[in-house]
């Protein structure tokens, strides 16, 4: 674990003005047996995933691994404004297509533990790479906010990112951070338990595809919907199936799928039951 | 209604939460189609599609990507960036990026042997002093000859040779493979090599799984996870062996000095050995390549898939992280390691060595028997018979070898690679031929046990596996066969 200084805002004699949006922000460690959300954070490799987890979740964390996989998996708590977040932080991947461990771990933390919000790590020094995963996170799930980090790096190098346009283009709330010292962390959550409680409501932007493919697509999302009424996610399913993705293909075939829309509607907070387990403290 | 911004959140109106009830799919189902009509007309689209699908969807999401960081990225002009462009339309051009990477890797090599050579010699005459004490501290104690032969001319001399052999191009090399890492220069590599991998059907990151596979290729294996296609994927696992491994280094150095340096006058002998390990190292990307050419026409048809290669920024070296990752993960890991299975080799062989049958000792009757499979390769019984005994790490080969030959436990009074050039060519009757056919096989032979398990692991199949073992020792015994028939047809070797 990366040993960044860490400064607790709530703690007494903490009266740095300039962190006020950060005091309604308590680190919960592993002090959280019980949660209100589960916020997943999704990310490329090294684009301080790891510190936005830290700032979040304080230095205590549940490390345990992932079900059956040697990849490890943190999970960490805090509150935010009165209500309690579990933090999963999924395993850093490029992208969601290839069949290696780490990125099936987090394809399927994504689709099959209805997290409640999914938060998505961007290095903005290199943003372009970076909104390749989340554009496909955004095929899953509309419940992403994008944390556009490194804004500190990006500005030494010129590098300027308007996020507001950014924000439009993609139909999913962005957040400029520096999570190494806790810049917008405040405002990162606070738009995330926004999105959470659908104040804001997002419109993911879909990618753009060739004219045949999709024609595959609308006639296989016609036909999954007949299956699994409401999925929110019918086309990536249609996209994956056209991919001969086998866990797709499997969760169709003994009926996952269509669960995965019932629950969604009578269980928002959904805490993954086939996910959990956790090995200890560290 | 559009997502609006985030700080001032000025819409507090509940709107329907994300997509589920917002898109409003009608209730009225038209069909219940069942799950298995929808594969079956799945796998009938993918079909008939034009091309690749998995490739036409990567495509659309990098190049949405792109449009998307275009429209909201800002560059001032900075000079950093300025700079790291420069360097960058250098190293990468057409015309000089192939020819400054070989030259980078040549210079790597030649400072690897002139170091190596130093600090071998030394580490040598040091830990077989150690051996004559121990040797001499036992027959003082009155210990039985054979405990003294086992433990000291077996299982220490096993982890002395290994030791004086690997840990100084090891010690050498990593380092300055790291600071090549840090600097930022191995995804340039990749770059530079894309064009050739995607004509050999392979994907552009071979390249870099390659390089892992210089330290070791176990690890190369496991590199190949960033490699998204899994034909492609597959490609890099069972060609990563073609890049010799750390483990291989010390025999490719040592013959590499002892033969084909020996060949040219002393100030450029290191000159020569440092082309010839570039010679070697280029070979194996050349067979890399038809083998992957060979791959993607019969067991793996399928296009290139493309992808997009961030440059990430040149870095300034860290000295304190280059001398932690060179030294305790990737040197002192891999010693430890070749120790743990030299230790065991060493008494086997001593074993081998002193179990006598009739007249002669198990080695050399192994090596007898071994003889004519070696002969038709350039090579000989006593390395046959050491390959089989180093199978679990190609570390112990030539400690293997030395011993095998050496027999007796006389041999070794004097240190350093004047010892092994009297023990192979006065006394074992090497040539250049033989030095050429170990180079060879060395480079091409079957993955280190180690490795051929970490393909199974990775792949979870036992026929890729075999084929990942067995691929390369036909190709080895191949290529060496041909060389030694055409070699003896000229009449240039016995």
């Amino acid at each position: 674990m990366a040993a960044t200084k860490q400064t607790n805002p709530t703690a007494p004699g903490h009266d740095c003005g300039t962190c006020a949006s950060r005091v309604e922000l308590e680190q919960m460690g592993i002090r959280l047996d019980s949660w209100d959300h589960v916020v997943a954070l999704a990310g490329n490799p090294n684009t301080g995933k790891s510190s936005v987890f830290n700032s979040l979740t304080g230095l205590k964390q549940h490390v345990g691994n992932w079900p059956g996989k040697t990849v490890s998996r943190a999970e960490g708590g805090f509150r935010f404004n009165g209500l309690r977040y579990k933090l999963v932080d999924l395993p850093g991947t490029y992208s969601l297509l290839s069949a290696s461990k780490d990125e099936e771990i987090s394809r399927d933390f994504i689709l099959f533990g209805k997290p409640d919000c999914i938060i998505v790590v961007a290095d903005a020094t290199a943003l372009e790479r970076n909104l390749n995963l989340a554009l496909q996170v955004m095929e899953i799930t509309g419940k992403v906010v994008l944390c556009v980090n490194l804004l500190d790096e990006a500005k030494r190098k010129g590098i300027t990112v308007d996020l507001r346009s950014l924000s439009r283009d993609l139909g999913v709330p962005c957040v400029g951070t520096v999570a190494r010292t806790g810049e917008g962390l405040g405002d990162l959550m606070r738009v995330v338990a926004a999105v959470i409680a659908g104040e804001v409501a997002t419109v993911p932007i879909r990618t753009q595809v060739p004219a045949e493919v999709e024609r595959a697509l609308d006639e296989l999302v016609m036909m999954i919907e007949g299956v699994a009424p409401g999925l929110p996610n019918a086309r990536w399913v249609a996209c994956r199936l056209l991919d001969g993705d086998l866990r797709i293909r499997q969760a169709l075939l003994s009926g996952e799928l269509a669960r995965l829309t019932d629950r969604q509607q009578d269980a928002p907070v959904a805490a993954a039951p086939s996910l959990v387990s956790i090995q200890g403290a560290q | 209604m559009r997502f609006q911004e985030p700080p001032e959140l000025p819409s507090h109106t509940p709107l329907p939460t994300g997509l589920a009830g917002a898109a409003g799919f009608p209730e009225v189902t038209v069909t219940q189609a069942p799950a298995e009509a929808i594969l079956s007309r799945a796998d009938a689209l993918r079909r008939d599609f034009q091309t690749n699908f998995r490739d036409q969807m990567v495509e659309s999401i990098y190049s949405q990507a792109m449009a998307l960081a275009a429209r909201s990225v800002r560059r001032d002009g900075n000079n950093r960036w300025d700079l790291d462009q420069r360097i960058d339309r250098i190293v990468t051009s057409p015309v000089w990026g192939l020819p400054i990477m070989a030259g980078m890797l040549a210079v790597v090599f030649w400072i690897t042997i002139v170091g190596a050579n130093v600090f071998s010699e030394l580490l040598f005459d040091g830990l077989f002093l150690v051996e004559s004490w121990g040797v001499s501290l036992f027959e003082w104690l009155g210990a039985p000859w054979w405990l003294t032969g086992f433990l000291w001319n077996g299982v220490y001399r096993g982890l002395a040779w290994v030791v004086s052999v690997m840990l100084p191009p090891m010690a050498i090399f990593f380092p300055m493979f790291t600071i090549l890492e840090d600097l930022g220069y191995l995804p340039r590599v990749a770059f530079n090599l894309d064009w050739i991998f995607r004509r050999a059907g392979a994907h552009g990151k071979q390249s870099l799984t390659m390089a892992m596979g210089f330290g070791c290729n176990a690890a190369g294996v496991i590199a190949t996870r960033i490699i998204d296609s899994p034909r492609e994927r597959m490609i890099a696992i069972l060609t990563n062996n073609f890049v010799p491994c750390n483990g291989r280094w010390p025999t490719l150095i040592m013959l590499a000095t002892l033969f084909v340096a020996a060949e040219f006058p002393p100030a450029v002998a290191s000159l020569a050995a440092a082309g010839t390990l570039l010679l070697v190292v280029l070979l194996g990307v050349l067979v890399t390549l038809v083998v992957s050419a060979v791959l993607t026409r019969t067991w793996l048809k399928g296009a290139a898939s493309a992808f997009t290669l961030e440059l990430p920024p040149y870095r300034r070296p860290s000295i304190l992280r280059i001398l932690y990752t060179s030294l305790m993960d990737r040197t002192l890991f891999v010693l430890y390691r070749a120790m743990w299975t030299a230790a065991p080799a060493g008494a086997l062989i001593w074993v081998l060595a002193n179990v006598r049958v009739g007249d002669e000792s198990l080695a050399t009757m192994f090596a007898r028997m071994l003889q004519p499979l070696g002969r038709a390769i350039g090579l000989d019984g006593a390395v046959m018979l050491a390959y089989i005994i180093a199978i679990p790490a190609n570390e112990i080969v030539v400690p293997t070898l030395m011993m095998v030959y050496a027999k007796s436990s006389m041999m070794m009074q004097e240190g350093g690679y004047e010892a092994i050039r009297v023990l192979l060519v006065d006394q074992n009757g090497w040539t250049m031929l033989t030095a050429v056919s170990l180079m060879l096989f060395s480079l091409l032979h079957n993955p280190c046990g180690t490795t051929i398990l970490t393909i199974w692991k990775e792949t979870g199949s036992l026929r890729w596996t075999l084929l990942g073992a067995l691929m390369p020792l036909a190709i080895a015994f191949g290529v060496c066969f041909a060389l030694a028939s055409v070699a003896r047809l000229l009449g240039a070797a016995g």
